[in-house]
């Protein structure tokens, strides 16, 4: 039966796997990183369309912001021309088949997989806020701490090394 | 009708595709959205559980509390792959991940 949620849901797949294929297809990295939103905004769209419009946000906020502005900042500092023309590997076609064996594998543990289902229920934001300041709030803490010592250590890493040189 | 087989289904199909970008080619920053592509076909599959697994509440909350995670790892693994490929960039005067054989045996 075909829904309004249904037609929505292969929009943003249609959406999110043609950006997803112009980030592995393209020659232009710009291009790679314009195929990179789409998809993020697609996986956006799938989200709302499971109800959960808190992790919604976040994708467009965190991924479709800050993520996709730290890759072009990549872009930007080391030499864009460098960039045109990319090319791949020599192995690409044994990728292809990896890629396609484990999509086979996968659609076929789904398709004998057995999972006791309903219907598409919604998880609040007052839950999902409850849930993780209550029984997550120490792994919730851990991973901010993961995050702050990770971009102090990104911040490090990138610093001009100057009394060394 | 929407369904869990079909979140499950894209969650697969983007997988893979993250999987091929990964390891067909050779520009460092191409792999790293391939990498990002690939968390959020795992991310595709928690959420579509969470909506539509037949769990108890706090058990399908879970899969949201998950994938707060899972993106909070993510923005932390992607800073510290820019700054690596940064680092490359200006000791080898390139990016493309087969030029980095230094350890290569």
């Amino acid at each position: 039966m075909v829904t309004p949620s249904l037609v929505l849901f292969y929009l943003a797949g249609v959406l999110t796997l043609g950006g997803a294929l112009g980030v592995v297809m393209s020659r232009n990295i710009v291009y790679a990183s314009l195929g990179l939103i789409v998809a993020l905004l697609g996986v956006a769209g799938v989200f709302l369309l499971a109800f959960a419009e808190f992790l919604a946000l976040v994708q467009v906020f965190i991924y479709g912001g800050a993520i996709v502005i730290v890759i072009v900042f990549a872009l930007m500092l080391t030499r864009l021309e460098d960039f045109r023309g990319l090319s791949d590997h020599k192995q690409w076609p044994l990728a292809a088949l990896a890629a396609m064996a484990i999509f086979g594998v996968l659609a076929a543990a789904i398709a004998r997989t057995a999972v006791s289902t309903q219907e598409r229920a919604e998880v609040g934001f007052t839950v999902l806020g409850e849930r993780l300041f209550t029984d997550w709030a120490v792994p919730f803490e851990v991973v901010s701490l993961v995050l702050l010592v990770a971009l102090i250590g990104a911040v490090v890493m990138v610093r001009p090394t100057g009394d060394r040189n | 009708m929407i369904s869990l087989a079909h979140f499950q289904v894209l969650s697969a199909a983007l997988f893979a595709v993250g999987l091929y970008g990964v390891l067909a080619r050779r520009n460092a920053v191409i792999i790293l959205m391939s990498i990002e592509l690939m968390l959020n076909a795992v991310n595709v599959n928690l959420i579509g559980f969470a909506a539509f697994g037949d769990f108890a509440e706090a058990h399908r909350t879970l899969g949201q509390v998950l994938v707060v995670f899972v993106i909070t790892i993510a923005a932390a693994e992607l800073a510290l792959a820019v700054a690596i490929i940064l680092r490359l960039y200006r000791n080898r005067g390139s990016a493309n991940v087969d030029e980095v054989n230094l350890m290569k045996w």
